[in-house]
């Protein structure tokens, strides 16, 4: 009657992969069950190329020797991204950002994880008026737009390190994980198996570690997943503007902010990162879509 | 949803209300924070631009009060933030309450119709999508509007440039009027400069909008579909269309609630659009502010962003309380 189903190695998924299990009785929903695996392997293809930038780009991404001869070419078969004003490849350049580009939001996004994921279980397993004020606090921190507070910092300190990049991306992207796995953790605090563990007298640390965390693996892959999608776009804007990345370290954002003065003469400067951009961003939110899918993730937004 | 029902519609109305005030105090406290933690401060700003000696730049602190205690300063601050007294913009040299009254119109014109206008074609999208799940539209128009949701707002808006404004010059790139023309036109052709120049930012807004919306109300109308009473209405004998139109109705609650969530990121779109289209709003006047470290200004746009953001969820729970007749019981 059912097609056998494969279930991805995600361990600790057990139980919300259950789920997803019950709603695969129909042979439709198995071919969407495998909907991850495209855009996985395009991430995975991302990834090697970001860690094999060197061997794999054409030219160095820095400023040639005879940068005066090649300025502002169109694409050709030599320079098959054209080359910038000084000259540089622009293939090449690209290469070499997406290495900036995926381990600064992968970065962040980790950074974030953390955060959220401490301040969430922490209201979920404490809950009443202390629960209460934290949400409250996540309501008012939700309600100041990103952009513009990053906006302020990079106004207030120019050009920042990636460090402190990454910093401020993960310092400021947390709130929406908190509360999702506040919901999750009060959830899980009501079934059996956590009474259970509280009866035989599992207590803080322990039951967070060995009977909550677990349980939050895919609700976390999920977010983590679009999140990273989100910060590659928040961080090649940022560069856009100027203030996220500096050059002449390649980022995706920035070799656009090189393209926006000659948007005319200069398509290639904008077209070629920006597709990079778009691919990452659209495989990490395909993958994230799959997955939530997959797990039966009702409670994360689309 | 069941606790906003019992709670009843005004006492939610009023502590959202109340949580925007205390939004708008922390936007202010955050900047006032920022500020001081910053290496420099406004003075230092102008001063270091322009080779000032150091007993005018002391004197300039003083007048400004830049000498007091952080306490004071943070109370001045506060004080003067809650009476809309926001301080003078270096990078256009008037007060910055003037420069919101300039801008910030021009901003919400451009958010409110795209705004609409996603709701509009999203809404309808989704429900479209929903009545054929699993068809090769529904995956087709799904997929795209990953693919849409997927681009940088900025790209887009930068590859629209591209496309209408130079490779097929038909639309204007920047600004919200012909500067040197305008003046002499009539006032139908006047109108028709207007609409030209709000095209291009006012579609990119409104592609990703819409891309979003269809998403949500999509998965919405889909679990609708599939309730009860949707059985009920067809076992009844009601016309298909009429089935759907119920379902719709339902179903447009739980997306109105998310374009309150969606006011941040219609926020962000507006800034990186207005950069790209020269649109003479908050974004760009931020942006200008930023590069030649307008304080004053910068502080402004965030406490203003704040505001906007905790009056839009605000604004989504109004709408969602006349959508759903069960919250409308006081």
């Amino acid at each position: 009657m059912t097609t056998p189903v494969r279930v991805p190695d995600l361990s600790g998924a057990s139980l919300a992969s259950l789920s997803g299990e019950m709603r695969s009785m129909s042979p439709v929903v198995s071919s969407r069950q495998r909907r991850w695996r495209v855009p996985f392997l395009f991430i995975v293809l991302l990834a090697t190329v970001a860690v094999f930038a060197p061997a794999l780009a054409p030219y160095s991404p820095d400023i040639p020797a005879n940068y005066d001869a090649i300025q502002n070419l169109a694409p050709s078969r030599a320079h098959p991204f054209g080359t910038d004003g000084l000259g540089r490849d622009v293939l090449s350049r690209v290469l070499f950002a997406s290495r900036i580009s995926l381990s600064l939001a992968f970065a962040s996004v980790l950074l974030s994880l953390v955060l959220g994921t401490s301040y969430g279980a922490i209201a979920g397993l404490v809950g009443g008026g202390i629960d209460r004020w934290l949400m409250r606090g996540l309501d008012v921190a939700l309600s100041i737009p990103r952009l513009l507070l990053l906006l302020a910092v990079t106004a207030f300190w120019e050009n920042l390190p990636l460090t402190a990049l990454i910093m401020l991306l993960g310092t400021t992207g947390w709130f929406d994980v908190a509360r999702l796995v506040r919901g999750e953790v009060q959830r899980l605090a009501q079934q059996d198996f956590v009474t259970a563990a509280r009866a035989t007298g599992v207590r803080g640390a322990r039951m967070l570690r060995v009977h909550v965390l677990p349980h939050l693996v895919p609700l976390l892959i999920v977010n983590a997943t679009l999140s990273v999608a989100a910060t590659i776009a928040l961080e090649a804007g940022l560069s856009y503007l100027g203030l996220g990345v500096q050059p002449p370290t390649p980022s995706w954002g920035n070799i656009m902010a090189e393209g926006s003065g000659g948007m005319a003469s200069q398509w290639w400067l904008s077209v070629f990162p920006g597709m990079a951009t778009v691919i990452a961003v659209l495989a990490c939110h395909a993958l994230g879509d799959a997955l939530r899918d997959r797990f039966a993730l009702d409670q994360v937004p689309a | 949803m069941g606790e906003a029902a019992s709670q009843g519609v005004v006492a939610r109305l009023i502590s959202r209300a109340v949580q925007s005030v205390f939004v708008v105090f922390v936007a202010a406290s955050l900047t006032f924070l920022l500020l001081q933690l910053a290496p420099g401060d406004p003075i230092s700003a102008i001063a270091d631009a322009s080779n000032v000696p150091t007993e005018v730049r002391a004197q300039w602190r003083a007048q400004q009060g830049f000498d007091q205690p952080v306490a004071t300063q943070y109370v001045r601050w506060i004080g003067n933030v809650a009476r809309g007294q926001l301080g003078h913009s270096t990078s256009q040299q008037r007060p910055v309450r003037a420069v919101i009254a300039d801008r910030l119109p021009n901003t919400l014109l451009l958010m409110g119709l795209a705004l609409g206008a996603s709701l509009l074609f999203g809404a309808s999208l989704g429900a479209w999508q929903a009545t054929r799940t699993g068809s090769a539209a529904d995956r087709a128009v799904s997929f795209t509007s990953l693919v849409l949701y997927s681009v940088p707002e900025f790209w887009f808006a930068l590859m629209l440039l591209f496309v209408f404004s130079y490779w097929i010059p038909v639309l204007p790139a920047t600004g919200m009027i012909d500067v040197a023309m305008h003046g002499s036109m009539s006032s139908g052709a006047r109108l028709w400069d207007r609409l030209r120049h709000l095209v291009l930012p006012w579609t990119a807004l409104t592609v990703m909008g819409t891309a979003i919306f269809a998403r949500y109300q999509r998965v919405a109308m889909r679990d609708a579909l599939s309730e009860q009473f949707v059985r009920t209405a067809r076992a009844k004998g009601l016309t298909t269309w009429s089935v759907y139109w119920h379902a719709f109705r339902t179903a447009l609650l739980p997306t109105i609630t998310l374009a309150g969530l969606f006011f941040p990121a219609l926020l962000t779109g507006a800034v990186f659009v207005e950069r790209v289209f020269g649109w003479p709003g908050m974004g760009s006047a931020l942006l200008t502010a930023i590069n030649s470290r307008d304080y004053a200004l910068v502080s402004a746009s965030v406490i203003v962003g704040s505001a906007m953001t905790a009056l839009g969820s605000l604004f989504a729970d109004v709408l969602r309380a006349l959508a759903d007749p069960r919250l409308r019981r006081v």
